[in-house]
């Protein structure tokens, strides 16, 4: 690969800068993680805090979407129900490839607290899971390294590959 | 002499209980040390039967036949100034009286007061419903009927309220195991993926005591994670809690540690 370095915030010129294909897909996959709102329960605030002014989702590109059709990450926060779980797995399959989830929280993670018959133990019982957030709830920073986290991920893939679709199953 | 109790299942029984414990009860007055009580209590006698009737907790409980329950209710509103149904619910006695209790918990705002009209109902029987009267009666029946199974009549809606519509069971029946029964468990898998993903997705892992350092599958322990389903020796590095690959990000700068500052002073 071809390296040219040019510190266009210094020059001030041209902004020139040589790369791959591969790496530009991700630099901007990996900087645009447009999340779909999907706040369950407590988990919730703690995720709306990580959107907020004081730790400002913004500068790592990640806005919340209501819609589906536009989200990059879901980030499931809170208790996942078993009369929703039909609901998340419609909304996962109507979200664009590639998508990526994030499980915030005990509950998400494994039904936490909620030993009982109407939790799913887990969304990885239904969705397909790529990070796994412990805490009950995660703090903000805890989120937003998980945002780092999964766009080291993002990056260390191929962007070019064919798109493998992932599946629980 | 102790009271014989079988013993073809002596773990059947969870808890220990005293051999001499005699639970505590609330204790009860007489309906007379109220006047205000006292009066309503004869206008419901007036017209009807009332099989008992007490104070406690400065609540009137009074118990009556099951099909008078929509007059009752409509005279305590219209005629004795109870005009709020605070809550209605019932309680699982089938264990011991074969049959549920019923009751509503009325209020009124003039009096200052707070009545409980109760009634017992064999298993499998319904009741009226008294949704005409109070509209908070609507969506509470629908709970009662969603966790006991018991139907109101006349009700325009009786349906589920809380559980799915295609739920099997009433989870508040002191029968349903807390966990759920077969159907409860293998729910969200028969629904979305079919029955024949049964053996791929597995049993809900319910044993929350359970922790097992070696298995990845879970979770791994923080400052050693590892990817998903990697076999752990035990003896993982540490990994340094890194924010940016080491080779840097394009077109990002990269963190250096000994550059950044600490700030201390909050009004900065």
């Amino acid at each position: 690969m071809a390296q040219h370095k040019v510190n266009y915030t210094q020059s001030g010129g041209l902004p020139v800068a040589l790369t791959s294909i591969d790496k530009i897909v991700n630099w901007g996959r990996s900087n645009s993680i447009w999340a779909l709102t999907y706040g369950l329960a407590c988990c919730g605030i703690e995720m709306m805090a990580s959107g907020a002014s004081r730790y400002d989702f913004d500068r790592f590109g990640t806005i919340f979407r209501a819609s589906p059709r536009q989200a990059d990450v879901m980030i499931v926060a809170g208790t996942l129900t078993k009369k929703h779980a039909e609901f998340i797995k419609r909304l996962y399959d109507q979200m664009t490839e590639p998508r990526w989830v994030i499980s915030m929280g005990s509950c998400a993670n494994t039904g936490g607290m909620f030993n009982t018959y109407a939790t799913v133990q887990g969304v990885d019982r239904v969705i397909p899971v790529d990070l796994y957030l412990p805490g009950c709830a995660p703090r903000p920073e805890t989120l937003q390294y998980g945002v780092m986290l999964l766009q080291q991920k993002i990056r260390a893939n191929k962007a070019s590959r064919a798109q493998v679709a992932k599946r629980l199953m | 002499m102790r009271v014989y109790k079988p013993k073809d299942n002596v773990q059947k029984k969870a808890y220990y209980s005293d051999r001499f414990f005699i639970s505590p009860q609330v204790p009860k007055f007489d309906v007379e040390s109220d006047e205000v009580f006292a009066k309503d209590l004869e206008a419901i006698k007036a017209k009807f039967e009332v099989k008992e009737a007490y104070i406690q907790v400065e609540q009137m409980v009074v118990f009556i036949n099951p099909e008078d329950n929509f007059k009752v209710l409509e005279l305590l509103k219209n005629d004795l100034e109870y005009t709020q149904l605070s809550e209605m619910s019932a309680i699982d006695w089938l264990a011991d009286k074969q049959g549920f209790e019923i009751f509503y918990q009325m209020l009124s705002m003039n009096k200052r007061k707070r009545l409980r009209i109760k009634m017992f109902i064999k298993n499998g029987e319904a009741v009226n419903s008294v949704e005409k009267l109070f509209r908070s009666a609507d969506w509470s029946e629908r709970e009662m009927f969603d966790m006991f199974g018991i139907e109101a009549n006349n009700h325009p809606f009786m349906k589920r309220i809380l559980m799915p519509y295609d739920w099997k069971g009433h989870p508040l029946l002191k029968t349903y195991p807390l966990e759920g029964d077969e159907f409860a468990a293998w729910y969200e898998v028969d629904k979305i993926f079919g029955k024949e993903a049964r053996d791929i997705i597995g049993p809900e892992l319910r044993d929350t005591a359970k922790v097992d350092r070696y298995d990845s599958d879970r979770f791994v322990r923080l400052g050693h994670e590892v990817p998903k389903g990697t076999t752990i020796t035990g003896n993982e590095p540490k990994v340094e809690q890194n924010y940016q690959e080491e080779d840097g990000v394009f077109l990002v700068k990269k963190l250096n540690k000994k550059d950044s500052v600490i700030v201390t002073d909050p009004q900065r």
